[in-house]
């Protein structure tokens, strides 16, 4: 092991503080019986009390929380089929998609937002349905989430050893029933860990939402974002707290679910 | 490592035929192909399309083909030159650029850091750098609003020190804006750095320290290069997002902030002129897929790009 000198431990605890601070900063603040922000007046639980009065806020919660369960199950089930595909089977065009495959993760996220809402206005245009609403942003959310699944399910799969598979269908197993009764029992840590992290992508998504949402169909984010705009009010400090608090929730689980997987392609 | 695992990965599909892999393919990867083909490269063609269309007198789109939105996005509109959407373009590139050399920056410092601590702390200390970003960006960008805002802390730290001038506050600004940048962007540059740092062969190091060189030509010669894969899919993985980056540098910049991402949700919401906000969004694309092209040129053998976010 190497040596840390003491200014490489003094950056990096500086740079751990600093991506700490906002997100402390927000869980203070909703503590803070201060109307304005600004300086410490004390201790209370109010906002968090209010926020459970808010219908507006409520319904917010409750289409996240829709929109993010919905998309979650449809790009799971696709992302782990994609996954599973371009790892095992060679096809015309695979090099394309696969690259296709990694568009959602590396453009900015306004591109695809713009993108889709000019396709949905076009389909409603000519086709006649697709109005802006929950069902666009469930479309667009399993879009961007559908290669984050795949990604993961597909490097579990590369790790996985394949001998076991080969076995089963030696023994006589038909693809479907090797792939049911071996392979995702294997793939399943991997499954859940990407749903996981598809739940939590759409929790934290505001950009596509903000552009492909219509009327009546506000996200937390977007409520958060409108709130912001107008002046920062305790309750959204309350509000961010929440989903701060779920969101590392749903990060450190599947993280923990896929530690043995990692474990395994070590050795 | 990568061809060996290659092969094992299209082992067991060699045993079938070209149909019998083509017909399992259409089943597992088909749908998902297909939902990416429609609701993605699709819309995204059509961002094309619309680009060289023209605006109709209620917003709408006509099919009239045009160049014009090009000639306003190079500074040619109805009155004369005006350099304001130049000057957009070139301020998004520059911030970028700004937010990836200050993200490098701090990257190296915490990327050399993690990979110095023993076993089980490492894997602390990149769960630590990975949960912020998991966050609600936009939580953590209104955050900062609290965090510089006039009667916080910092600015009361910033003022007593003279740091600041007097009625300039250090939000909003540019400042602010490059420390939202920093903090939404350093994870994504931490990861993969980390990942080639892992793979260092200190040896060599070693080597070039027992011939004689000093710490810093060790550091240039005989370490960057050996980091360099991480260095590139870092930069890539900032600067692309950083450039269509709009939520930061509405909520912490002022009006001298605005970048592309700013101009075009401006043109798809206030202003309502698609076919030139999709042509603001092809320029910030063609900025991408020429980043993505750099960076393939100098990782040839690397992974897959994002896999290091994962």
């Amino acid at each position: 092991m190497r040596k840390l000198s003491w200014p490489l431990w003094l950056t990096s605890g500086l740079l751990y503080v600093f991506l700490y601070a906002p997100i402390v900063v927000v869980i203070v603040y909703s503590f803070n019986s201060a109307r304005h922000g600004g300086p410490w007046r004390g201790f209370t639980w109010q906002w968090y009390a209010t926020l459970l009065d808010n219908q507006d806020k409520l319904a917010a919660a409750r289409n996240t929380l829709v929109l993010g369960g919905l998309s979650t199950l449809v790009s799971t089930l696709l992302g782990t089929g994609l996954g599973y595909g371009l790892s095992r089977y060679q096809f015309p065009g695979k090099r394309f998609f696969s690259f296709l495959m990694y568009i959602p993760v590396v453009i900015p996220d306004i591109v695809m937002a713009v993108a889709m809402l000019m396709f949905y206005s076009q389909v409603r245009q000519w086709l006649g349905f697709l109005e802006l609403g929950m069902t666009t942003m469930v479309l667009a959310h399993v879009t961007f989430q559908i290669p984050f699944v795949a990604i993961v399910v597909r490097s579990r799969m590369v790790g996985m050893d394949q001998s076991i598979e080969e076995a089963a269908h030696d023994l006589g197993a038909t693809s479907l029933q090797t792939f049911l009764h071996v392979t995702l029992p294997l793939i399943l840590p991997a499954v859940v860990a990407g749903g996981m992290l598809a739940f939590t992508l759409s929790l934290d998504d505001f950009v596509v939402s903000f552009f492909t949402t219509g009327p009546g169909a506000s996200t937390l984010p977007i409520l958060i974002y409108a709130s912001v705009k107008r002046g920062i009010t305790p309750d959204i400090n309350a509000l961010s707290s929440v989903i701060i608090l779920i969101s590392v929730i749903g990060t450190v689980l599947p993280m923990l679910l896929q530690r043995p997987a990692k474990h395994r392609g070590d050795t | 490592m990568a061809r060996k695992a290659r092969a094992i990965e299209v082992r067991f599909g060699e045993q079938l035929t070209f149909w019998g892999q083509l017909v399992r393919s259409a089943f597992t990867s088909g749908p998902a192909i297909a939902w990416v083909t429609v609701l993605l490269l699709v819309p995204m063609l059509g961002i094309l399309l619309t680009s060289v269309l023209t605006r109709g007198p209620y917003g709408e789109i006509e099919l009239r083909f045009t160049l014009e939105n090009y000639r306003r996005l190079a500074g040619f509109g109805l009155f004369g030159f005006d350099p304001q959407y130049p000057f957009i373009i070139l301020r998004s590139l520059v911030m970028a650029a700004g937010t990836t050399a200050v993200c490098l920056l701090a990257g190296f410092p915490l990327a050399f850091f993690i990979s110095a601590l023993p076993g089980r702390l490492k894997q602390v200390a990149l769960t630590l750098v990975v949960i912020p970003f998991w966050t609600n960006l936009l939580i953590r960008t209104y955050a900062w609003q609290l965090l510089l805002g006039p009667d916080s802390f910092l600015a009361t730290v910033a003022e007593a020190l003279h740091l600041v001038e007097e009625d300039a506050p250090l939000y909003p600004g540019t400042f602010a804006v490059y420390l939202g940048m920093l903090c939404a962007y350093l994870p994504f540059l931490v990861l993969p750095l980390y990942t080639s740092v892992e793979k260092i062969d200190w040896s060599i190091a070693e080597a070039a320290s027992d011939l004689g060189a000093d710490g810093p030509r060790v550091f240039w010669h005989a370490i960057l290069p050996q980091v360099m894969p991480g260095v590139v899919a870092g930069m890539v993985l900032v600067f692309i997002p950083a450039t269509g980056q709009f939520v930061i540098p509405d909520l912490l910049g002022g009006a001298k902030t605005v970048m592309l991402g700013n101009a075009i949700q401006q043109q798809y919401g206030a202003s309502r002129d698609w076919p030139f906000g999709a042509a603001i969004t092809l320029v910030g694309m063609a900025v991408v897929l020429g980043g993505l092209l750099l960076q393939q040129r100098f990782t040839r053998k690397g992974g897959e790009p994002g896999e290091g976010m994962l």
